[in-house]
């Protein structure tokens, strides 16, 4: 366990994600994210918690590459980052291993290998009975976790993760949540994972940065110093997430008039 | 730590598991032929309905009889021209015109609508003219059509043509606007560009909507050549239920004309529902856009 606490603060090796002075506006609109920085080391869990509408989605999108920043520069040295929605969005005209196929085919992967690739990973989310299922037929949860082994589909280290449990039910959510820490730890991935659930990003991060609104800033940052398996109910849980919660609070309020 | 690892796994597992088998509601299916027995005899009684009202009507006596035939005259007239071969013969032919210039339509009206719906320009140049033609009716165009192509096929093809072309190419269009952009940002995610991404992310996506708009672009098709085999009739064009139709007019053959009705009438609905109704059906179920039960 200690081994985890220490990731958070591992800063030697390179950094899988890079943004430096990064600002967004769209056309002539305020700027949307304003000088952002941010490193996310190799192999750490990194939770980017801010309001509804501060900008979040967009900085995925700059990382994921669907997006240029206006200035600033932003960087994967790994290559292209996987990213995974807010909402599942599977293709609704193929069954669950033909979405996940076609992250892979779409990679080049030859027809034999794709197939064998994709059971191992429908398996790897526990959905190996399930392959053949249209997405409707799949709840909330396992459309998510469909979602989940195409990201892993696209083989990339770098998984970019925006409210992805945002829309299921408590209990789902909780069972998902261990089902990410134990892919990330058996997958070494690297995640960046955005929320703006509290307790989502200390149940689960290395690391919290807290972004404001309006524009969006890094104001702040908490290491997470509490071993995994955590568990959402958990004191210490509970007692960083009122820290985050107080800030998030006082950074709210500093927009008054507004809201 | 790593047996413990492996408990927790194990207890992760079956917690997933009793999750999933929770949530999904395996549905059951009734079989095949009673659900189409189901689909079915509405409107049979529908129809047996009217054809008594029909006859009610007939024996009341309220228009002379040879204003008014009864059901069994129109159904004599269907016998009369089944045996002497002309239905079959007319029935053949304009099938055969209606899909070819369907195909034909096809052919046309789905580049157009892809050229339309995706490239900017295009769509503000042709768009509201493609709109516009839709509500056209197109025997508008026969007396034109006549005069350029005189009385043969290629009037009745290019009649078809344009009553079933801004169809088939306006429901492209629909299609393709209906394409929720999130689908277009995945297919990006996932490395699809270009063409690849028109394979797999917008044609597919698009398929409802254009599947919709073949199903216009039937009808449309059908009732244009209707509309050209009614007034372009020339010994030369092989006959069709249309001229079979106005040649039962010219005769003063009033259940001849009915019967003419009955078959456009017939032949028109079977195709839609032998083979639109259900290519549409399967493209939204597999979507999960209309319940499994209906
Ligand atoms: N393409 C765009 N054009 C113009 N404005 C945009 C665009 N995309 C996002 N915005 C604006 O940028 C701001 C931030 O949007 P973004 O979706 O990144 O927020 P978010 O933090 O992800 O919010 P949420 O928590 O609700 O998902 C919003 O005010 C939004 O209106
Ligand atoms: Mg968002």
């Amino acid at each position: 366990m200690t081994v985890l606490e220490d990731q958070g603060t591992v800063t030697t090796t390179a950094p899988a994600v890079t943004l430096r002075g990064v600002t967004k506006r769209f056309g002539q609109g305020p700027n949307i994210l304003d000088d952002v920085s941010l490193d996310v080391a190799e192999g750490e869990f990194l939770c980017l918690l801010g309001a509804s509408g501060c900008g979040k989605s967009t900085l995925l999108s700059l990382v994921a590459g669907l997006d240029r920043p206006t200035t600033g520069t932003v960087e994967v040295p790994g290559g292209r980052a996987a990213l995974m929605f807010q909402e599942p969005a599977l293709f609704p005209w193929l069954t669950a291993s033909q979405n996940v196929e076609l992250a892979l085919r779409l990679r080049g992967v030859g027809k034999k290998e794709r197939r064998e690739r994709a059971q191992e990973l429908l398996t790897l989310v526990r959905l190996k009975d399930a392959g053949g299922k249209r997405v409707h037929e799949l709840s909330g949860g396992m459309r998510q976790r469909v979602a989940m082994a195409r990201a892993l589909a696209q083989d990339s280290h770098v998984l970019l993760m925006d409210e992805p449990f945002a829309a299921l039910d408590a209990i789902t959510r909780d069972v998902l949540h261990d089902e990410l820490v134990h892919l990330r730890q058996s997958q070494k991935l690297t995640v960046l994972f955005v929320t703006h659930n509290v307790r989502e990003a200390v149940r689960l991060g290395d690391r919290v940065v807290l972004l404001s609104s309006r524009p969006g800033r890094v104001v702040k940052e908490y290491e997470v110093k509490i071993g995994q398996p955590r568990r959402i109910e958990s004191p210490e849980v509970a007692q960083l997430s009122m820290t985050v919660t107080d800030e998030l609070r006082a950074e709210i309020r500093r927009h008054g008039g507004q809201s | 730590m790593s047996l413990l690892d492996h408990r927790a796994n194990d207890d992760l597992a079956s917690l997933e598991a009793g999750l999933d088998a929770l949530e999904s509601n395996e549905r059951k299916t009734l079989p095949r032929w009673r659900r189409w027995l189901a689909a079915t005899w509405p409107p049979l009684v529908a129809v047996a309905l009217l054809v008594v009202v029909w006859q009610l009507v007939y024996n009341a006596g309220v228009l002379p009889a040879y204003r008014l035939p009864s059901p069994s005259d129109v159904l004599a007239s269907l016998r009369d021209q089944w045996q002497a071969g002309t239905l079959q013969q007319a029935t053949w032919n304009s099938v055969r015109r209606g899909g070819l210039g369907f195909l034909a339509s096809l052919a046309i009206g789905t580049p157009l609508g892809l050229l339309v719906g995706r490239v900017r320009s295009v769509r503000r140049a042709i768009g509201p003219i493609l709109s516009g033609l839709q509500s056209l009716p197109s025997v508008a165009w026969v007396p034109a059509a006549i005069l350029w192509f005189g009385l043969s096929d290629a009037t009745i093809y290019f009649v078809v043509l344009m009553g079933a072309v801004p169809s088939i190419a306006n429901g492209m269009v629909s299609g393709l606007d209906q394409v929720p952009p999130l689908y277009l940002r995945v297919g990006r995610v996932l490395g699809a560009r270009g063409l690849a991404s028109a394979r797999h992310v917008l044609l597919p996506a698009a398929l409802p909507g254009y599947v919709g708009g073949l199903r216009q672009g039937w009808a449309f098709s059908w009732r244009s050549l209707m509309a050209a085999e009614l007034i372009a009739r020339s010994p030369d064009l092989g006959l069709g239920v249309g001229q079979l139709l106005d040649q039962s007019r010219q005769l003063q053959d009033f259940p001849g004309v009915l019967a003419g009705i009955l078959t456009i009438l017939v032949i028109g609905i079977a195709i839609e529902l032998c083979l639109f109704a259900p290519i549409e059906r399967r493209v939204l179920r597999r979507r999960g856009l209309v319940a499994a039960t209906s």
